[in-house]
C-alpha cells in the first residue's frame, strides 16, 4: 500500500459568499503524477491554495503528510500561475532562486556556502544557470516558468505543485517544462494543474478533472450517468489510470 | 568651501546629511520596492503627536517622536492587516489623529513653541551634536537589522505569498518593516521635516532603482543619492540663505524629473 502523500475528503470552500469548491475528494499517493484539469474558474487554483494551507476552507479535511496543510509547508514546492511582480523590480535569478531555501533557514540567518552551491545545480538543473546574474524583470515567460520550478526546487520538496506551468508559453518551451517534470517525478509526487490536455497525457500517471466538484475513482472510470445520480452538478470529476490509451471524454 | 567648516553648525549639518542618508537609501529602497510612500507619509505625520507630546512635557520633541511613530507605524500596520480595513483608510485615520494630537498638546503647552516650524519643515543648520548621536545610533539599529533580515525583506517585498509558505512570518516582518521606515522618519524628520519626509524616502531610492540589479546595489546608490541632495541642499540654502529641508527637496526632485526624462526617451527609441 503506497503512502497517502495528499488526503481531501469532501472538502467545500466559498469565495466571497459563491461556492467555487463543493464536496471533492480526492487522495494522491506517494509517487504520483497527478494532473487536474478543468475549465477556468473550475477552482483548480483553490485546490492547490487549499492544499498550501493558504485559503480557508468552509468544509471537509485536508491533509497534507497526515497533517494539517499549513505545518507541512516546508515539504512542499510551489509553482504559481504567475509571477505578479513588478518588472523593475531590482531582483536577480540568483536572488529568486535562493528564495526557495527560506522554509530551510531559520529567521535571521543569511544564506550560506551551501545554498549558493545548491543554487548554482539548481539553475543548472532548469538550464537557466547562464542567467544567473540577469535581472528577473527580463527573463521570458518560459525563463520565468522555469525559474519559479527552480524556486521551488531549492526547498528540496517531497511534493511539488504546480499552476499552470505551461499556461503562456510557446510549444517548444512547453516540451523542455514537460522534459523537465518528467525527470523529477522519480523524486517526488506531483501535482499538477493545467488547461493542457494535449500534451500532459503522455506524462501523468493520473488526471483528475474539477469543476466545482470532483470525485476520486482508484481503479474504474465511471459513466457520467452514475455521477449524475451521485451528485446534481452538471459536470464531475474523474480518474483515468491509463491516460495514454485514451483522450478525455466528456463526462 | 573649508571656511564654512569652521562652523560647528556646518560641519554638524554635513554630518548629518551623510548620516541620515545611510538610513535613507536602505529603508528608502524597501519603501519603494514595495510601494509604502504613503504608509511612510502617515507614519511621518502621525508622528507629530509625538513632537506635540514632546513639547508639552518639556523634553527633547525628538524622544517624544520615537515612540509615537513606532506605534503609528504598528498601529497603521495591524489595522490595515488584521482588521477589515482598507490601507489607505488606516493611513488616513492615522495621519490625521496624529497631526491633531500634536495640535492639541502644543496648544496645551504655555508659552511660545520654539523651533517648531524645523520640525515640520526641518532644518539641518540647526542639528545639535547630542541629535547626530541618535541619528548615529538609529543608522546602527537599522544597518544590523537589515543584515540580519534582508532575506526575509526581499522575499516579504518580492513576493509576499511565496514567503509566506514557505513559513515566513510575513506579518511580523512586515510590522518589523514598518518599524524600521519609523525610525528612518525619526531621523529624517531633522533633515527636511514631517511634511517632506516621503520625498527624501522614495526619490533617491525611485533613481536609483533605474540603475540597479539588485536591491544592495539600490540601497547603495541610493544613499549616495540621498547623501548628494542633502549636501547639494545644504550649499544651496547656504549660498542663497533659503530653507535648507525645501531645498533638499527640490534638488532632489529636479535630478528625479531630469533621469526620468532622459531614461524615458532613451527607453522608448
Amino acid at each position: 500500500m503506497k503512502r497517502e502523500i495528499v488526503q481531501v475528503i469532501d472538502l467545500s470552500v466559498d469565495i466571497g459568499g459563491s461556492a467555487v469548491l463543493q464536496h471533492v475528494s480526492l487522495v494522491v499517493y506517494e509517487g504520483d503524477f497527478l494532473a487536474i484539469v478543468g475549465p477556468n474558474g473550475g477552482g483548480k487554483t483553490t485546490l492547490l491554495r487549499v492544499i498550501l494551507g493558504l485559503q480557508k476552507v468552509s468544509g471537509g479535511s485536508v491533509k497534507v503528510f497526515g497533517q494539517a496543510p499549513a505545518t507541512v509547508r516546508e515539504r512542499v514546492g510551489y509553482v504559481p500561475q504567475r509571477l505578479f511582480f513588478d518588472r523593475d523590480f531590482p531582483v536577480t535569478v540568483q536572488d529568486v532562486v535562493l528564495m526557495g531555501r527560506l522554509s530551510k533557514k531559520r529567521m535571521f540567518a543569511r544564506y550560506n556556502r551551501r545554498d549558493l552551491d545548491m543554487a548554482g545545480e539548481v539553475l543548472d538543473t532548469v538550464g537557466l544557470l547562464s542567467l544567473k546574474n540577469r535581472s528577473v524583470g527580463g527573463l521570458s515567460g518560459g525563463e520565468l516558468q522555469r525559474l519559479l520550478i527552480g524556486r521551488a526546487l531549492m526547498g528540496e520538496p517531497d511534493l511539488l505543485l504546480l499552476d499552470e506551468p505551461t499556461a503562456s508559453i510557446d510549444p517548444e518551451m512547453k516540451t523542455s517544462i514537460y522534459d523537465l517534470l518528467n525527470s523529477l517525478k522519480e523524486r517526488m509526487t506531483i501535482i499538477l494543474v493545467t488547461h493542457d490536455t494535449g500534451a500532459i497525457s503522455r506524462h501523468v500517471s493520473r488526471i483528475a478533472c474539477l469543476n466545482c466538484s470532483m470525485v476520486m475513482h482508484d481503479n474504474a472510470e465511471i459513466t457520467g450517468r452514475d455521477l449524475q445520480q451521485i451528485y446534481p452538478y452538471p459536470v464531475d470529476m474523474l480518474v483515468h489510470d491509463d491516460p495514454q490509451i485514451r483522450t478525455l471524454k466528456k463526462h | 568651501m573649508p571656511e564654512i567648516l569652521q562652523y560647528e553648525f556646518m560641519r554638524n549639518a554635513i554630518l548629518a546629511a551623510l548620516f541620515s542618508s545611510i538610513a535613507c537609501g536602505i529603508i528608502g529602497s524597501y519603501v519603494v520596492v514595495n510601494k509604502i510612500g504613503f504608509i511612510s507619509g502617515g507614519i511621518a505625520h502621525a508622528a507629530f503627536g509625538g513632537i506635540g507630546l514632546g513639547y508639552y512635557l518639556g523634553i527633547n520633541p525628538l524622544f517624544g517622536l520615537v515612540p509615537f511613530s513606532l506605534l503609528s507605524a504598528m498601529g497603521i500596520g495591524l489595522l490595515s492587516r488584521k482588521a477589515n480595513v482598507s490601507e489607505d483608510t488606516a493611513i488616513g485615520a492615522f495621519w490625521a489623529a496624529g497631526m491633531a494630537i500634536g495640535v492639541i498638546f502644543i496648544g496645551l503647552t504655555p508659552g511660545y513653541a520654539p523651533n517648531l516650524f524645523s520640525y515640520l519643515f526641518g532644518n539641518i543648520l540647526t542639528v545639535p551634536s547630542s541629535d547626530l548621536l541618535m541619528i548615529l545610533a538609529l543608522d546602527v539599529v537599522i544597518v544590523v537589522s537589515v543584515f540580519l533580515l534582508f532575506k526575509e525583506f526581499l522575499a516579504l517585498s518580492f513576493d509576499e505569498e511565496y514567503a509566506e509558505v514557505s513559513g515566513v512570518k510575513t506579518t511580523l516582518v512586515y510590522l518589523l518593516l514598518l518599524g524600521l521606515i519609523a525610525l528612518t522618519v525619526v531621523i529624517l524628520v531633522r533633515i527636511v521635516g514631517i511634511v517632506m519626509v516621503i520625498a527624501l524616502l522614495t526619490i533617491p531610492a525611485a533613481i536609483a532603482r533605474r540603475f540597479s540589479r539588485n536591491l544592495l546595489s539600490m540601497m547603495v546608490l541610493a544613499s549616495l543619492f540621498s547623501a548628494l541632495f542633502c549636501l547639494g541642499g545644504l550649499w544651496i540654502s547656504y549660498l542663497l540663505d533659503i530653507a535648507s529641508g525645501a531645498s533638499i527637496i527640490l534638488i532632489a526632485a529636479a535630478v528625479f524629473l531630469a533621469v526620468h526624462l532622459f531614461k524615458g526617451e532613451a527607453g522608448s527609441r
